[in-house]
């Protein structure tokens, strides 16, 4: 296998009902659930999924994302920001637990 | 070989995508029907110069083309236009405000039809030149349909080159400023926003309310309505598409997204395309392909009925275009 993503696989993803076909239905009905519109825009919930696709790299999710976010009427310097976001989320995540490295380093030191 | 069969040979081949059904193919499969009703509108493109290169046209209009139309075919067009009762007449370009015989057209045609449209990129009609005409579109009531992707200017500027957001921003001050788009003054400004790339619109709803919004709040800007449309794979567009590796995915997802409820409001229905030199096609997008109105090549003088319902209109695989999820109209 000369790479594990394929672009070409990614529409294959609903022979995932295949192995366990009442789970597959239940995600897709929910995953369908909620991206349709409600208190929030479709638009903005795809700009959501843009930025939770980079937090969790998924190279599928990215390239689907992009896509819909284009075609939801997102502009590439909304869908950056929006990756920023899940950035700044990420790296603070890393950075708050720090406050637990102080927490420890405080307690044992003189 | 007739002009029908060439056409239907040309539409065989026209991406060379073998995935792809045939346009007709894909009616006949599904035992659709796409055939002319009652005609409403004539569209007339009064050339092909325009003073931007935009990367989406599919007729490749842009400044070093010369193709306009000539007096001599504008008067078969007011012929035309009086002998007949059009609801709408629309004119379309290139830039139409560079045609030098645009002020005659539009004064003659006006009194000759409910609705009169005229297509401006905001770019052409900016120039100190043009606040002649600028006044009479309004002394006319002539509907004003701006071509404007997205309010972003680095978005828009990839589509529309260099330096044009800022002078359509200006443009629709300006129109603002003389009553378009505003209640009750009767003077129309419609906007369109195409994608700035090979991906479908989003929402026509949806993309109307947001750049209300943001046109508002930003600039201070009222507008009547706005109409997403797909980009259609023709002239500069497809070679973009071509030179991008994009061409194939594009049209198909063009084709997955084929819509059968598209087809009662699609234009090429109800309407007559007339191309800078006068000959007669189903719809504007033809006119990049020499697909003639019906499959036969015929000149306006020629013309002394009009299409009618049932009558054939000249397919190929771009009108995957206009069938695309919620359609073109």
């Amino acid at each position: 296998m000369e790479t594990y993503y394929k672009p070409k696989d990614l529409p294959k993803f609903a022979e995932i009902s295949e192995g366990a076909p009442e789970l597959a239905q239940k995600f897709f009905d929910y995953y369908t659930a909620v991206f349709t519109e409600g208190e929030l825009t479709q638009r903005e919930k795809s700009l959501i999924a843009l930025a939770v696709a980079h937090a969790v790299q998924c190279p599928y999710c990215i390239d689907a994302y992009t896509q819909d976010c284009l075609e939801k009427g997102s502009n590439v310097s909304e869908m950056t920001e929006a990756i920023h976001v899940a950035t700044a989320i990420r790296g603070g995540a890393s950075l708050v637990h720090g406050v637990q490295m102080r927490n420890v380093a405080g307690k044992i030191s003189l | 070989m007739s002009n029908l069969q060439a056409a239907e040979d040309l539409s065989s081949n026209l991406f060379q995508i073998p995935a792809l059904e045939t346009f007709r193919e894909n009616l006949d499969n599904n035992g659709l029907d796409l055939s002319r009703t009652h005609c409403t509108t004539l569209q007339v493109n009064v050339g092909m110069l325009c003073n931007q290169s935009c990367k989406h046209c599919h007729l490749d209009a842009g400044p070093s083309r010369k193709e306009i139309m000539s007096e001599k075919t504008m008067t078969d067009v007011l012929e035309l236009a009086a002998r007949f009762n059009f609801q709408t007449i629309d004119i379309t370009g290139g830039a139409p405000e560079m045609n030098p015989h645009i002020q005659t057209l539009i004064s003659e045609l006006a009194p000759l039809c409910k609705t009169l449209i005229l297509r401006s990129n905001l770019t052409a009609i900016a120039e100190k030149k043009q606040e002649p005409l600028l006044q009479l579109l309004s002394d006319k009531k002539v509907t004003i349909v701006a071509s404007l992707p997205s309010f972003n200017e680095a978005q828009s500027e990839t589509q529309r080159g260099k330096n044009s957001f800022a002078t359509s921003i200006t443009t629709l001050k300006k129109l603002n400023s003389l009553g378009y788009g505003l209640p009750d003054t009767g003077l129309e400004l419609n906007l369109v926003s195409n994608p700035t790339g090979a991906f479908l619109p989003s929402s026509q709803e949806q993309t109307e309310k947001r750049f209300r919004q943001m046109l508002a709040r930003k600039w201070g800007l009222s507008f009547n309505n706005l109409y997403t449309f797909a980009n259609v794979p023709l002239g500069r567009f497809l070679t973009w598409l071509k030179n991008t590796g994009n061409l194939e995915d594009y049209v198909l997802k063009l084709a997955a997204n084929f819509n059968s409820c598209s087809l009662d409001g699609l234009m090429c229905r109800s309407l007559i395309s007339v191309s800078w030199d006068g000959y007669l096609f189903d719809c504007d997008f033809n006119q990049a392909l020499n697909l003639y109105m019906g499959g036969r090549k015929k000149h306006i003088s020629d013309l002394h009925v009009l299409p009618g319902p049932h009558d054939s209109i000249a397919v190929s695989e771009h009108c995957y275009t206009c069938t695309a999820g919620s359609g073109f109209t």
